[in-house]
This record gives structure tokens, sequence and C-alpha cells, in this order.
């Protein structure tokens, strides 16, 4: 399973990339999506709703939806701040959630507003999953 | 999120080629009491497979009932709404057992193997109504569960006929649609159909289970075809416009509003069961209607969904609703009442957490092109 090392992830299978700054730091800009895990056990997704540009999300609170062939899931904001850019790409095309979900399979990005959230590294993460 | 399911299930019957399935990784799935592979891959991936080349199924989990003897025609007319007796040997027909209602209790596929010997094909989950149905006549017929000692393997796509050709190596995919032949794989005899619920040309297998795992390793370890789990053979039947037990065919369906009143024969020598009760309903317009709906965004339509006409009346509800692959769209088959069954119409679709806009449309969604064979 595929869990690259410069990224943080979350206990809910989100990864986070930071584009700019520390993810710790208000004013970090990082890019949000699921992580390969999250996609193969949900299998084909078919349907993303990601959050709406400008719009504010928190910590642990849902933001938007993956829908499977077989599942509806809640997607999970690992950071509070506020949307800058959201993959249309992505909502054009679910299946590159499961094909390239570190790369095209992105979903948005945000500007931290509050370092109010406990990341995974990729060593924990790897922990977490491979069971 | 979901986890993939364990297969914890111990009461679960396994087909033979349940190794293969393991072996392969596949996510398994109780299914008509069965533990049944849903997919070894990805889903769109063998749904595409199977439109593009082709796939292979395990289909063991199907009933298998053979009925013979000097009345085992009379048996099967008094039976199912359609005429077997008619039937010619090496023909098959798919038709209906209906309950005194004339409410569907299971759709079969009947092969005549010789002209004292059919093959009743029944889902899973319906095979003690099935077996008590066949089982009620009073001449002597006899009626035997052949399910634990066979296999179903189908092969399903465009390039099947060749496949199947060279697996068995004698020409049987010139064969007609609904026939069946005999053919021999490792040994032993096998019937070689061209049936199937893809849409696609296909073949179906039925073989003894103790040449199954050869069989399937030859297509899938040696000519490397995909195998196909049962969550594409539904998206792929979605397309294809086929209904499935349990969601668009039900006791509370009449063969009338599933658009199955043509497997109807009125003028056989015996009765079956549902006549009285379907011949009241024969001339008299259905009050609902199976429809096709394509949803304008790519959320699923779930099962059970409500439907509405745009004005908020409620017309009806979702049956199997899945994204089509092939059509590139979500996609779902609905029972709607006559007034908002005509193609065309918009109408919307109440998923639970959103309402979703969707069209009406005939069936099938999907239509392969013929003028290759």
């Amino acid at each position: 399973m595929n869990v690259p090392d410069e990224n943080r992830y979350t206990t809910q299978h989100e990864w986070v990339r930071v584009l700019a700054g520390e993810e710790t730091a208000v004013g970090a800009r990082c890019r949000v999506g699921i992580t390969e895990f999250a996609g193969t056990a949900l299998g084909d997704v078919v349907f993303v709703e990601v959050p709406a540009v400008g719009s504010v999300v928190r910590a642990g609170e849902t933001c938007g939806e993956i829908e499977s062939t077989k599942s509806v899931s809640d997607l999970f904001s690992p950071l509070s701040g506020t949307v800058l850019s959201a993959n249309e790409i992505v909502v054009q095309d679910p299946s590159l959630i499961n094909s390239d979900p570190y790369g095209l399979g992105w979903l948005f990005e945000l500007e931290v507003s509050s370092p109010d959230h406990d990341l995974l590294t990729a060593s924990q993460y790897r922990d977490l999953v491979d069971t | 999120m979901d986890q993939p399911s364990a297969n914890t299930h111990t009461d679960l019957r396994l087909t033979a080629l349940h190794q293969q399935h393991r072996a392969l990784g596949a996510h398994m799935a109780p299914f008509g009491g069965w533990s049944m592979p849903l997919r070894y891959s990805s889903e769109r991936t063998e749904h595409l497979a199977v439109r593009d080349t082709c796939g292979v199924f395990d289909l063991s989990h199907m009933t298998q009932i053979t009925v013979s003897g000097q009345h085992a025609a009379e048996r099967l007319d008094s039976t199912f709404v359609g005429a077997l007796s008619r039937l010619a040997v090496g023909r098959a027909k798919y038709t209906l057992l209906c309950d005194d209602d004339g409410g569907v209790l299971d759709d079969v596929v009947v092969y005549r193997l010789a002209i004292d010997q059919f093959l009743v094909v029944a889902n899973a989950i319906n095979r003690p109504v099935v077996i008590a149905a066949l089982n009620g006549g009073s001449d002597r017929c006899e009626i035997v569960d052949v399910t634990a000692d066979r296999c179903l393997i189908a092969i399903q796509g465009p390039a099947s006929g060749a496949v199947v050709d060279d697996l068995l190596g004698s020409p049987i995919s010139s064969i007609r649609y609904y026939s069946a032949t005999q053919a021999m794989f490792g040994g032993a005899p096998i019937l070689a159909a061209r049936t199937g619920y893809t849409g696609e040309l296909g073949f179906e297998l039925y073989v003894p289970a103790s040449v199954a795992p050869r069989l399937w390793q030859q297509l899938v370890d040696e000519r490397g075809i995909i195998p196909v789990g049962l969550a594409a053979r539904d998206s792929l039947r979605l397309e294809a416009g086929m209904h499935l037990y349990g969601h668009e065919l039900t006791p509370e369906v009449s063969p009338f509003e599933a658009g199955l009143g043509r497997t109807i024969s009125w003028d056989k020598q015996v009765s079956f069961p549902g006549e009285p009760a379907l011949r009241l309903n024969a001339d008299v317009a259905p009050t609902k209607k199976l429809v096709g709906l394509i949803a304008e965004r790519q959320r699923v339509l779930r099962t059970g969904s409500v439907v509405r006409s745009p004005d908020g009346t409620e017309v009806g509800h979702v049956t199997s609703g899945a994204f089509g692959f092939t059509v590139g769209a979500s996609l779902a088959l609905a029972y709607v009442s006559e007034s908002a069954a005509a193609p065309g119409l918009e109408v919307q679709v109440d998923v639970g957490r959103s309402v979703e806009s969707a069209h009406t449309t005939s069936l099938p969604f999907y239509a392969r092109s013929k003028g290759s064979e």
C-alpha cells in the first residue's frame, strides 16, 4: 500500500500535503485527498462532492462526500481553514481517486486557520493500516 | 468507511472454485446463501473487460435442477408460465414461476436437453420455492437438485466465441442465441449454452464440479481472461435492462408490470399457478410500469429511493441503481405510475442525502452492436 513519506495523514484516511508553510502554523497552504488504502476499501468511486471555494471547514467535520459503487462515505476535513481551491477534474472523473489518489485525485486545498489537529506521520499511518 | 467484508460466515455454501477466488484476492460477499466473489480488482475494469473483450464469471450458486421422465414437459408446463413442451431439444427459454395471485416467485432459464429431459436454472435464493413447485405434480417425474455436483462458468463478451471454441476444441460458438449443445472438457461431458446476463455475446458452461477448477485455470491463468465478480455482473445486466429477482421481480409485481407479459403462454394444455389471476389482468392496463432512469449527476440512485414528478408528486420507486460504466452515467430501474412512464420525462429521485434530477428512458440503456456477427 502506497503511503508517501512527504504527506501527513488522519485516522479517517485523508492525506495532507503542505504546499507552503508548516501544517501546524496558521496561514499554511495544504492540499487534501484520500489515501490509496481508503480508495481500495471503498471500491470504484463514482461521485465526489468537495467543499466550495471560500467555504470554511473545521478539522474532523464533514465537508463533502465520496460515493463508490457500494457505499456513500463522508469526507472529513483534516484541518480547520478556508478552502482555496477545489479539484474540478476529480469531480468530473471520480475514478482518479482510485487510479491516482496522491496525484490527480486530490480533492481540495485550504489555508490553515488554527493548528488544532494532530496529524499522523507516514510511518504512523502505515502502522494504522498495516494490520 | 466500509471495510471489505471478511468471509467469516461459516454457514455459507462455497463453490468448487472457492480456492481460486481466494488465490485471486477476491472480495467475497454472502449472496443467496453462498459466499461469492463480489469483485476481484476493480468493478469498472471488470465491467469494461466484458464490453471490450471478455470476462469469466463463477455462477455456481445458481440452482441447477434436472427434470426428467415421460411427463417432464407437462410438469414444466404446469409449473411455469411458458410453454416448455414446445421447446425444441437443444433450445432454451426464459420463463417465470408465479404465485396464485400472479406475482412473480422466480425467473428461470429452462434448457431442453432431450425429449424427456430438462435443466431448470433458478436463482440461488429461490431454490426451495422452485423445487417445491416442481414437485407439486401428480405424474411421475424425476426432479433432482444437482447444484452441489455442478458448476456454472460464464464467458461473456465480444471475444467469448473464439475463447470458447479454443477452450473446447470445437466450433460450438456458432450455435444460436438461447440454444445449448453437449461438449467435452477434461474427459467429462458438459453443456455449452449461448446464454447470459450481460447484454453481450456470451456463453454459459454447465460442468461437473470436478473439472471446474481445471476449466477456470485454463481460462484465467493460461488465457488471461479477466475474472468478473457479482458487482460488475449487476452493472452489466442493469445497462442491458435485465431484471433481477428481489429487485424488479417480486411477489408484489405482475409479469405485465415487469414488461414480461410476452413470456406467458395462454394456449397450453395444462393450467399453471397464477393463471386465473393473470388472465383477469391480461387485458387491463397495468397501473405501474418498469422504466429506465438516467441521472443528471453521477450519484448512485439506490434501491428504494422515491421517484417524484417535478411538482413533487410521488410516482414510484427505484428497484436497482448503479453506475453504468459503459454508458458513463448513473442508471436505475424504477417502477413508476403509467402517467410518468413515457420516455424523456423529468423526475426527481430522493436518495436520502440529496434529491437528484433524472429523466425516464426506454430500455435497454445499452445494446451491443451486432454488425460483427
